[in-house]
């Protein structure tokens, strides 16, 4: 906590006051579009009104197995993210490991993590074809860089204390990586870990959407071929709820894996 | 001692090739060797990984082609017009959160969790409100680049150096002023950091509306390129589009000064 946010904190002002302002603005704005399409002042056969996206929310579940596509993104998401867990850590400590390989490789890593990777999602689905590898090609694909990037990080940023520790009790190299350095490096990892994720997750209801294959990407997809506006916008929102929820627990899981200042 | 070593560097590197460039080359050459031995191989279906000679010459038809250079027109001005609203708008959102901070704890959490999530869902909306024309493809980079831009300015604004804004002060700048003469060139690093991003996302967003729903621009030349089959085609556009996209991201950092940052 900042001193400037300590400072407020004292204070003893109310600190529900901001939020609460917020999500009060955003339930006026709701309630105005609602407003709005009732009067007639907007076509509800461009924005339907808010009543009916919540209302359509549960025939998403019923008719249209939001749930069991919710599983079938979140494995798609699992398994890349299995996967740039592995890839990408044994990568960045073998360039850590080599300092020659780092020099050569680490500007092209980044390079790599500024590239429009999604776009050669046309490429996996001529090599994979139309079914979960290709969108798991492309989480894991634009998953990668952060994941090397601060692994690199992360064991090169390791105290000299903890490896002239690990020195003075004569550990061999495996020992001194897995007792000292990986321990060391671990919160640093995890945080290329959440961005690989994040990433991961977006080109998986990206490719999702964009080859008309998979989970909650199909299903927008799907609705809106139908033309079935209130179910679109409705698992659009539950797309982003879902998103939210993982963010939030990837940066829980972040805090408690940070080391106490 | 550092000056040292960068002199010792620099000698060595005056005497021939440094290890990392060569090691760089050797890098290169593998990953084309065994490109190639795959290509000719026969354990993938023909064509999935064409020659190297096929690509090039796909290149090279491509570079020379005057129907490319019209579609990456078309893509180039809706990036650059979704960059040009997406990044006033965010920048202007950005210095009002930045500067207010109950209106930053009230909204701001809205845009740090809507900032990441996958904004080519919003496609089908884009459609309805703006047609199939480009002005749905501006849309969806518009709204992509918003939101690195908003959320860096917001937090480069609140990074200020205090007494600079006391200073303000106590010229009793107006607030145009203080906008003008303080706020925008001290939060030069972040806006343009910020630019950047959203240059990336813009272009994300715009190229992949156009995979999905148009008839020109470089997103629906390489969607056509699959649809007909064409790899060393689909390849030479996909290389080119990286070179370019990097280049770009290049360019606005060193126009930024983003490398003259110093790191400690």
């Amino acid at each position: 906590m900042t001193t400037a946010d300590t400072s407020i904190v004292t204070s003893g002002r109310d600190y529900s006051a901001p939020p609460l302002v917020g999500f009060g603005t955003f339930v006026a704005f709701l309630l105005a579009i609602e407003a709005v399409i009732r009067i007639g002042w907007l076509n509800r056969f461009i924005v339907p009104p808010p009543t009916d996206i919540i209302a359509s929310f549960g025939r998403l579940f019923t008719e249209e197995h939001i749930l069991y596509r919710f599983f079938f993104t979140a494995g798609e998401c699992f398994i890349a993210g299995v996967m740039v867990t592995i890839v990408g850590i044994a990568v960045g400590v073998v360039m850590q490991r080599y300092s020659l390989l780092q020099r050569a490789c680490e500007t092209w890593v980044a390079a790599f993590a500024s590239a429009p990777l999604v776009l050669t999602y046309p490429l996996f689905m001529v090599i994979f074809g139309r079914n979960a590898w290709t969108i798991i090609m492309m989480g894991f694909l634009s998953a990668l860089p952060p994941v090397i990037l601060k692994t690199i990080e992360g064991i090169s940023g390791t105290r000299k204390v903890l490896v002239n520790v690990g020195r003075s009790f004569k550990l061999t190299a495996t020992q001194q990586f897995w007792k000292i350095l990986f321990p060391a490096a671990l919160p640093t990892i995890f945080v290329g870990i959440r961005l690989g994720l994040i990433f991961a997750l977006i080109n998986v209801v990206g490719t999702e959407f964009l080859i008309n294959f998979g989970g909650l990407g199909q299903l927008i997809n799907d609705l809106a071929e139908r033309y079935d506006l209130a179910g679109t916008y409705a698992a659009i929102c539950f797309v982003i709820l879902v998103s939210v929820l993982f963010f939030m627990g990837l940066e829980k899981a972040e805090r408690w894996l940070r080391p106490v200042a | 001692m550092a000056e040292t070593s960068r002199l010792s560097q620099t000698a060595a590197a005056s005497r021939g090739i440094s290890p990392v460039t060569l090691l760089r080359i050797a890098i290169i050459l593998a990953v084309l060797a065994a490109w190639e031995f795959l290509a000719h191989s026969g354990w993938l279906y023909r064509d999935v990984v064409p020659s190297l000679l096929s690509i090039g010459r796909a290149m090279s038809t491509l570079l020379t082609d005057r129907n490319y250079y019209f579609n990456l027109g078309v893509t180039a001005a809706e990036i650059g017009v979704a960059l040009a609203i997406g990044g006033s708008a965010g920048l202007v959102v950005g210095l009002i959160l930045g500067a207010n901070r109950f209106l930053s704890r009230a909204f701001e959490p809205y845009l740090y969790y809507l900032g990441p999530t996958p904004k080519i869902i919003f496609f089908p909306v884009m459609i309805m409100w703006f047609g199939v024309g480009p002005e749905s493809k501006v849309a969806l980079g518009t709204l992509s680049c918003f939101f690195p831009v908003a959320l860096n300015v917001a937090a480069g604004m609140r990074q200020i150096d205090k007494v600079l804004i006391r200073v303000g002060h106590s010229f009793r700048a107006s607030t145009w002023q203080m906008v003008q003469k303080i706020y925008l060139p001290a939060m030069r690093h972040p806006i343009i950091n910020g630019i950047r991003l959203g240059f990336g996302f813009a272009l994300i967003g715009t190229l992949l509306a156009e995979t999905k729903l148009s008839n020109k621009g470089i997103g629906f030349l390489i969607i056509q390129t699959y649809s007909i089959f064409d790899m060393p085609a689909m390849y030479a556009m996909l290389i080119v589009l990286f070179v370019l996209a990097i280049a770009a991201n290049a360019l606005i950092g060193k126009l930024g000064g983003l490398d003259s940052i110093k790191r400690n």
